[in-house]
């Protein structure tokens, strides 16, 4: 071994992940700087040990299994006829569509309006999302303050149900040059992040700290906005020509 | 490979729930300890458990055998500390925008405190590593802690981390050596009187 030992080879040689175990020893046996710099690192790694973990007695495991299985009990079991659960490879599909169309057949009268419909399919995709997107934000916003905590795991559930979806629409609005309907959707999916990353069960400071969260980007308002204005969309009346093609 | 009393792993994957129970009752404890090392936090460390235990449960069905199951939660449990941390110092970062004085506790433990001997057992240096450890980004202080207290080697983290061996190695390095830097003042007059 050439010159002293590397503070990234005390590391390795200090957890026994060593290669060179044998050469490290070695050299320490005669060099006295390394000896006294491997001394410190030992120091600093035994009082890293000092800090307290606090004590679970033997009991502690049904204690967590108390809470835990009413929380098991209360989870539904999802089926396959669940319409969340295929909805969003179904807007996948439906938006893989949607492009597909518009790059394709852009001059076609006849594609325009295949096209249109698409789009119509889309919206109402669309307006489902921030429907179901408005609900968690609400629900999360107007739940009631206890004592104790607040079991969000459906809340989360969607949430992280909704993100996949989020960040699908959020694309296509941004490849289409929509960047208001982007932008909120943006702020949207970073709220549907942190609450997905949430625990099962809050306390009044986590929820209140989610609610700051939804607040401060005035998400929940801008998404009922963007949500009344799709529907709005969505109840125009089809066009004879629509009409023709379905 | 550890074996789960009476085989709780395969009855609690065809939905027997008195051998989830099983599995819950004996590795609480564990989970809390690492929890704690990650989070440093009591709360969050409960939050940790009940989470590790509830996720645990839903993606039962793709837990392999190849692994403890130990190790599993372990993975499942370090990945959710992982996120908290991560959320937990994005929402101090936006409190502290605004207050300077309570942005570093570890400057604010004075240097010039009471000899080595006094202060190895005191509530001070159980601070300082507490306050060394928050310094950690949560990458590294994932990788410590599973490396220095729970004994995992640096492939099992990389692979609870999703982390490529370097890149775990290079977490441990720098989690080191930044609690090296914020502890070696207490430590150095300990070592120079030995």
């Amino acid at each position: 071994m050439t010159g002293h030992i590397s503070e990234e080879q005390f590391v390795l040689f200090y957890y026994g992940e060593s290669a060179e175990t044998v050469e490290v020893e070695s050299h320490m046996a005669e060099c006295e700087t390394c000896r006294s710099d491997f001394r410190t690192l030992q120091l600093v790694l035994n009082t890293v040990d000092s800090a307290p973990v606090p004590e679970r007695n033997g009991e502690y495991g049904k204690t967590v299994w108390s809470r835990l299985e009413k929380q098991l009990a209360g989870r539904k079991r999802r089926s396959f006829m669940q319409w969340w659960i295929w909805a969003p490879a179904m807007a996948a599909l439906l938006l893989t569509a949607f492009l597909a169309g518009r790059l394709s057949h852009k001059n076609d009268p006849q594609v325009a309006t295949n096209q249109q419909i698409r789009e119509r399919i889309l919206l109402v995709a669309v307006g489902d999302h921030l429907e179901r997107s408005q609900m968690v934000l609400a629900e999360l916003t107007n739940a009631a303050d206890g004592q104790g905590k607040l079991d969000i795991s459906d809340e989360r559930q969607t949430a992280e149900q909704l993100l996949d979806d989020n960040r699908l629409y959020r694309q296509t609005a941004r490849s289409n040059g929509d960047t208001v309907v982007a932008s909120v959707l943006d702020d949207l999916e970073r709220v549907l992040l942190e609450i997905s990353h949430s625990p099962s069960e809050v306390s009044s400071d986590q929820l209140n700290e989610l609610r700051r969260e939804i607040e401060s980007r005035g998400v929940l308002f801008k998404v009922r906005v963007l949500g009344s204005r799709v529907r709005q969309e969505e109840s125009k009346p089809v066009s004879e020509k629509e009409k023709r093609t379905l | 490979m550890e074996v789960e009393a009476g085989g709780a792993v395969e009855r609690a994957r065809s939905g027997d729930s008195d051998a989830f129970r099983l599995l819950v009752e004996q590795h609480s404890r564990a989970i809390f300890r690492l929890a704690f090392r990650m989070t440093g936090n009591e709360q969050d460390a409960e939050d940790v458990v009940q989470e590790t235990f509830l996720r645990a449960y839903r993606q039962l069905d793709k837990y392999e055998a190849r692994s403890s199951f130990s190790t599993w939660l372990y993975r499942i449990a370090s990945n959710y500390s992982l996120d908290l941390i991560r959320m937990r110092k994005r929402h101090e970062e936006k409190r502290e925008r605004g207050s300077v004085e309570d942005r570093d506790i570890l400057q604010s433990i004075p240097m010039d405190s009471p000899g080595p001997d006094r202060l190895l057992y005191g509530s001070q240096v159980k601070d300082r590593v507490n306050a060394a450890l928050n310094e950690l980004s949560a990458q590294e202080r994932t990788a410590f802690v599973l490396r220095h207290f729970e004994g995992q080697s640096i492939q099992e983290i990389g692979e609870a981390l999703g982390t490529g061996t370097n890149a775990t190695k290079h977490s441990i390095f720098r989690a080191v050596q930044k609690l090296r830097k914020s502890l070696e003042p207490i430590v150095g007059p300990a070592v120079s009187s030995l």
